[in-house]
């Protein structure tokens, strides 16, 4: 075997139980295992399709959070892991870093490990910097010696000097990061486990993580980097796994790693409603949902600046479908609300709804910048929820022209593209 | 190359696979870890400090106050034998005892709640956790103790009837840790049950404010009726206790027939707690 594979995953399973073995209190055990032993109905059971995963991945009351994962990871790799919301990312970041023992297979890894799933883990809000450095140090894996030898460079790297003798409950939560992050940055590992972390903090201090990380790796280590900002993972990492319904769905390069996540999200483009997770009481149900453009034509893409209309297909199933509100929620992928478009703050009043009808949104010019976004659909019929569907609906937007300057903000200045005008007149 | 569906131990540092062994004590990195486990022990030192008023004078007045209910209720108006020792010294002594069981117990029981944030984010031993707590509440039955010696000094001092063995102080050393032992054992059973069933949690308080009437704290063994001393065969803070006062103050104490029960039961207890412990913590996070 070539020595330089760090990291070998072979195989490795893990499952969850949902909550019919065991209730959690001793109370409740009894009561199943003496209705089981009357042969009688168990009364704690969970009722059936209140889980929203796919069919094949849960199978009785087992979940399959990662099932028949295999890879491996190479001295000085940095592996982004990339995947939608339940993928299995951080599943799998858990079982790597020994926080939950997996089901089946087996993870090996040469080198001592450090995981950073949370910054500031084990931060203590009445205790100075100084002791938090050596207690985070010391709980991830950190000897006071070494904690000793690093101090200086830690405090440094974390702009905090004058305060490090002041209690962490008064630190500004940018300071808390920063101080968090870099104990966790020196932390002598060969192997770096990163979930996410890179999400807090100012820009500034994001950029100098991400250097750090860099260094990191240019000194020998191998990081593996779970992250939802592509962008970040574009940037820094050499290759890509793609996990899918806790299965590896690509493993390789970094670009098309991407493309292949993308392309996962086309798939679930348009019409698939059919199997999304929803709540309400389903007195009527969304049953389609699209965009298009003013004449009409369905749309995949959309541009910002463009002219487009969104189509809610609304299906009454009960007779007393009164005072319908009808919201879309747009949001990153990271679950931020960016645009909310609700008939309420429309306008539009729906007193009775008897037939299945088409609802249309239009937007006269799309402020949106390039990039993906998720979408949540809400429907209430006389203030109680009738249906109610969370990142079920994905879409892209491409940056266009929308100023007809050929010029658009730079990235990361703008989230929103906004209609405005300059003019300069002397006084 | 090695077999694929088994990995090679020799190739690698560490190997992650589902657990298997019923016992998998990992001693070794516990000992890794040990600047942790003095870490965890001066996060609660001076937490402790930083948190409370009265600061380390709430360890004195704890202690003095309930030797003071005691003499009162169970010394003047029961009127309960302490072995001819003056009642402060008798209450004292046992109460400095018990209380730090109590500790080591209660403390231990509500290891995975407390500690979720922490063990659902970072790996170390998880036995790293119990030994600090057990260090913590070393600290107040230090400062207990030292209050118990000035007490008898303070009798000494006074001329009263009272004998001190200092010479046998050192073997006192030997009984806290296994009370040390003992009440960490039962804490672990506990935090391994309340994993699955929560509700244990709202009985260990209660249970181990009762189990201390059942031990020689506030009477000594001498009085209990022969009919019920096989109950103390079985009640593992029996000897500590007793041998305590007979160490310190040559009180008559107890047999060695009690001593070996009361060992047998806290090594089981011990055992059975590294093993429940070290189930529960491969798992605990999935469901906590």
């Amino acid at each position: 075997m070539a020595s330089d594979v760090v990291i070998r995953v072979h195989k490795l399973s893990k499952h969850y139980r949902l909550g019919v073995i065991n209730h959690g209190t001793l109370y409740r055990d009894l009561q199943s295992w003496w209705a089981k032993a009357r042969g009688k109905h168990d009364p704690n059971t969970t009722l059936g399709g209140t889980w929203s995963h796919s069919r094949f991945r849960t199978e009785g009351d087992i979940f399959r959070a990662l099932e028949d994962v295999s890879f491996e990871v190479r001295r000085g790799e940095i592996l982004g892991i990339i995947g939608g919301n339940g993928a299995g990312k951080s599943t799998l970041l858990k079982v790597l870093s020994r926080i939950t023992a997996p089901t089946s297979g087996w993870i090996g890894l040469s080198g001592r490990v450090a995981s950073l799933l949370e910054v500031g883990t084990g931060f203590h809000p009445e205790l100075t910097g100084r002791e938090n450095v050596f207690l985070s140090g010391a709980i991830l894996g950190m000897s006071r010696r070494e904690i000793s030898q690093k101090f200086d460079e830690i405090v440094d790297f974390a702009e905090i000097s004058q305060f490090i003798d002041t209690p962490v409950k008064r630190y500004s939560s940018g300071m808390y990061v920063r101080l968090a992050f870099s104990v966790a940055a020196h932390l002598e590992s060969e192997i770096l486990l990163v979930d996410e972390v890179l999400a807090v903090g100012d820009i500034s201090f994001q950029r100098k993580c991400l250097g750090k990380m860099e260094d990191i790796v240019s000194g020998g280590r191998t990081i593996l980097f779970v992250s939802h900002n592509m962008a970040a993972i574009e940037n820094l990492c050499t290759r890509a796994l793609v996990l899918k319904e806790g299965r590896v769905d690509f493993h390789g390069e970094v670009k098309e790693g991407i493309r292949h996540y993308y392309d996962y999200f086309g798939e679930t483009k348009g019409n698939n409603l059919e199997g999304a997770a929803r709540t309400g009481d389903g007195r009527a149900r969304i049953t389609d949902v699209w965009f298009s453009d003013a004449e009409g034509n369905q749309l995949t893409i959309l541009k910002s600046g463009q002219e487009i209309q969104l189509h809610i297909c609304v299906d009454p199933v009960a007779e007393n479908c009164r005072n319908l509100i009808l919201a879309a929620g747009v949001t990153t992928l990271q679950g931020e609300g960016v645009l909310h478009l609700s008939t309420e703050t429309g306008g539009l009043v729906v007193p009775h709804l008897d037939a299945r009808s088409v609802f249309t949104c239009t937007l006269p010019r799309l402020t949106l910048r390039g990039g993906y976004y998720s979408m949540n659909l809400f429907l209430s019929s006389n203030g109680i929820v009738a249906d109610w569907l969370q990142d079920t609906f994905r879409f892209q937007v491409e940056d266009a022209d929308f100023y007809g300057t050929g010029k658009l903000p730079p990235e990361g200045y703008s989230t929103f593209l906004a209609d405005f005008s300059w003019a300069v007149t002397k006084e | 190359m090695s077999s694929e569906d088994s990995p090679n131990p020799e190739e690698w540092d560490v190997v992650i696979a589902p657990r298997r062994k019923i016992v998998d004590l990992d001693l070794p990195s516990v000992w890794r870890y040990r600047d942790l486990i003095w870490m965890f022990f001066k996060r609660d030192f001076i937490t402790f400090y930083k948190q409370t008023i009265l600061g380390p004078l709430w360890y004195l007045i704890q202690p003095t106050l309930t030797a003071l209910t005691y003499f009162v209720i169970f010394g003047k108006i029961a009127n309960i034998s302490t072995d001819g020792l003056p009642p402060f010294v008798f209450y004292m002594s046992g109460i400095a005892l018990w209380t730090y069981f109590a500790v080591c117990l209660t403390n231990n029981a509500e290891i995975f709640s407390k500690n979720a944030q922490l063990f659902g984010k970072v790996y170390f031993p998880r036995l790293v956790v119990p030994i600090s707590v057990v260090m913590s509440g070393m600290v107040a039955f230090v400062i207990q103790f030292a209050l118990l010696l000035v007490v008898v000094i303070g009798f000494l001092l006074a001329g009263t009837d009272l004998r001190m063995y200092w010479i046998a102080s050192p073997l006192v050393l030997l009984l806290v840790l296994y009370v040390a032992c003992l009440g960490m054992s039962i804490g672990l059973v506990v935090s391994a049950l309340t994993v699955r069933f929560r509700d244990l949690a709202f009985a260990t308080g209660f249970v181990t404010q009762l189990w201390m009437f059942a031990s020689p704290v506030v009477y000594p063994y001498s009085q209990v009726p022969e009919k019920y001393r096989f109950f103390f065969y079985f009640n593992p803070m029996t000897a500590p206790i007793e041998s305590l006062r007979s160490l310190m103050f040559g009180t008559d104490g107890i047999g060695i027939s009690i001593w070996l029960s009361n060992i047998a039961i806290t090594l089981v207890l011990l055992i059975l707690g590294l093993v429940l412990f070290t189930r529960a913590e491969s798992n605990a996070m999935d469901t906590v």
